[in-house]
């Protein structure tokens, strides 16, 4: 897989102020790059960097193998800004129409292209309006169009989805589905992080301008080797039992019937009442957590369950979401 | 290919703001204005002095002062039509899906220079054409270098022009309007002590107004446009030395040093925005 994006200890200060602070990823062709980080992380200036925006003070950056800013790769790039202000007396199809002239599409081509792309963002009959006349989500689709009209091979997009409603934010998630199906590689930008989960292959987690975690998704929430036990009957001296194997944490009992995806509290709900509630069950459902050393001792723990009498109903690799994973790494 | 999308871009957007119009029928104003006193005028003055010769001081008094007018206007669009084109794009992030694009940062500089310069050329032209020809079909006067004295009418609005495009792409619109107004200003009263020093024979004043010219050589191209214009025997009268016309003329150097100046300021310009961040 060639490397489209690649940077080495790139870092930028603004006065005293360190924006990014020595910064190394690589981002894949094909690749659906989420760059993650809370506000004032860097993240904004790190695109600004690979786009040629904003000059890095120190370190290096290669993006399509050349160096950001060289109009050979930004002939190939499509970028989409944070904060940007359209010019309110163009229409949607003049300001693209202006764009692809930059990106020197021949006449015939721009036509087309600009009212494919007008289509692809749900603004076919807006095509004659003024910018000036758009809404926030609006004007957020029309550079998203923007950013595609020369067919890129990368797309910067930086927090494509605020400003938009909850179904503007779902098309751009099938927008950007779609470009990876079309093999686009898209870094991505986001604090959306249901919206990271569920678009991107990769991601980095950013905090003070440095990427404090890297790698692929199920990979970063894959919490160590962690196993989560869903049985009934278990006894006491079962429980102790898992010990042998490794740490046993947070034993719950949680219902007297076979749980199902469903059934878990509400998030918020106080866990600990309903476990109270239920112990009195005696086959009731418990939940716990066994740390492992090894995932070969897995099939033992199993074996030692159902040899005991429990009733195993599920024992899987435990997975924090990517919510979880980004506020630990943010109290770290 | 790219120089002239941004200069295209700069004449789009003047067209939709409905700047076009408006300076085109603020324009027509103005004429109708000048030609209607020039007419009043000329009924008089004819009268008095029965004949051309001795009626041409107070016309090249008029057609000057009506130039000087055109002068103005055009430093005015110069300044205000540029002010904002870097400094405003950056404030407000156009110039981010601008800059990203296949082309080079100068190309975007001297992209709208060279669009606002157009018109800004156009402007001058016309108006100055339309001024010259309305004194001419009304006195028969036309006056001596016109197409020296507009060409560094033109020339004056490119200094401006391009002193508000250095200005924009480090300062804010607001300071760079300021700047831009207050170097203006600071060359006009420089003309005006070189000519007064001229005309009381001070040489430390007409130092004081080179030295400052030189800083901003806007005002010396109007001085130097009027002086050719003007009828050569009002200087041999001593009658030179009119609030639109000049005793003193800078020189031909002069000119050439603001062709470099606004060269080099345009270069500058590009190198200052090269390096900056968007």
């Amino acid at each position: 897989m060639p490397t489209l994006i690649e940077t080495t200890a790139l870092r930028k200060t603004f006065g005293t102020t360190v924006a990014v602070d020595g910064l190394t990823l690589a981002v894949g062709q094909g690749e659906v790059f989420g760059f993650l980080g809370p506000n004032g992380a860097g993240k904004t200036t790190t695109v600004k960097m690979l786009v040629g925006l904003v000059h890095p003070t120190a370190g290096d950056a290669l993006v399509l193998g050349r160096r950001p800013g060289d109009p050979a790769v930004m002939g190939r790039i499509g970028f989409l800004p944070e904060h940007f202000r359209f010019p309110p007396w163009l229409t949607a199809a003049d300001f693209l129409d202006v764009h692809s002239r930059l990106y020197g599409l021949p006449a015939r081509e721009r036509q087309t292209r600009i009212s494919e792309l007008l289509g692809r963002v749900g603004l076919a009959d807006r095509a004659r309006s003024r910018l000036g006349e758009f809404s926030k989500g609006m004007l957020q689709r029309v550079g998203l169009a923007q950013a595609l009209l020369n067919d890129p091979a990368l797309v910067f997009l930086d927090e494509p989805t605020s400003g938009l409603d909850p179904v503007g934010r779902h098309e751009v998630r099938d927008l950007i589905r779609e470009l990876r199906a079309a093999g686009v590689t898209v870094f991505l930008n986001s604090h959306f992080l249901s919206e990271v989960e569920v678009t991107c292959d990769r991601v980095a987690i950013v905090k003070r301008g440095q990427v404090v975690r890297s790698g692929a998704l199920d990979e970063l929430t894959r919490v160590g080797l962690e196993v989560e036990i869903r049985a009934a009957g278990l006894t006491p001296e079962l429980i102790a039992g898992l010990a042998q194997w490794g740490a046993v944490g947070e034993v719950q009992t949680v219902d007297h019937r076979p749980p199902t995806t469903s059934h878990d509290p509400l998030p918020g709900a106080p866990q600990s009442e309903i476990a109270i509630r239920d112990s009195q069950f005696a086959d009731a459902v418990t939940r716990l957590t066994l740390s492992v050393a090894s995932e070969e001792v897995i099939p033992a723990a199993a074996q030692w369950l159902v040899a005991g009498g429990a009733q195993l109903y599920s024992l899987a690799p435990r997975r924090l979401s990517l919510e979880e994973l980004f506020m630990r790494v943010m109290a770290e | 290919m790219n120089i002239w999308n941004i200069a295209r871009l700069a004449f789009l957007e003047a067209r939709q703001r409905k700047l076009l119009w408006a300076v085109v029928l603020l324009g027509l104003a103005f004429l109708a204005v000048f030609g209607t006193g020039v007419y009043f005028m000329w009924r008089d003055v004819s009268q008095m002095s029965r004949g051309l010769a001795r009626a041409l001081e107070p016309i090249n008094f008029f057609l000057l002062a009506g130039l000087y007018g055109v002068d103005f206007l055009v430093v005015m669009l110069a300044v205000l039509t540029s002010v904002d084109a870097i400094a405003g794009e950056i404030t407000s992030g156009t110039i981010q899906t601008i800059a990203t694009k296949p082309l080079r940062r100068w190309e975007i500089v001297i992209g709208k220079w060279l669009g606002l310069a157009a018109m800004l050329t156009v402007f001058a032209a016309v108006m100055s054409a339309a001024l010259m020809a309305i004194v001419w079909a009304i006195t028969g006067y036309t006056p001596r270098n016109p197409l020296s004295g507009v060409a560094l009418i033109v020339l004056e609005g490119l200094i401006m022009l391009t002193l508000s495009i250095l200005g924009g792409t480090r300062l804010s619109t607001l300071t760079n309007g300021v700047v831009v107004f207050m170097v203006w200003g600071l060359a006009f009263i420089a003309g005006w002590i070189e000519q007064i020093g001229a005309v009381l024979r001070n040489e430390a004043a007409v130092n004081v107004g080179i030295v400052v010219s030189l800083l901003a050589p806007s005002e010396a191209m109007w001085k130097r446009a009027a002086y050719l214009m003007q009828p050569s025997f009002l200087r041999e009268l001593g009658l030179d030395a009119t609030p639109f016309g000049a005793a003193t003329a800078p020189s031909e150097a002069m000119v050439v040093y603001a062709l470099l100046y606004t060269a080099v300021t345009l270069g500058v310009a590009v190198y200052w925005f090269q390096r900056r961040d968007l």
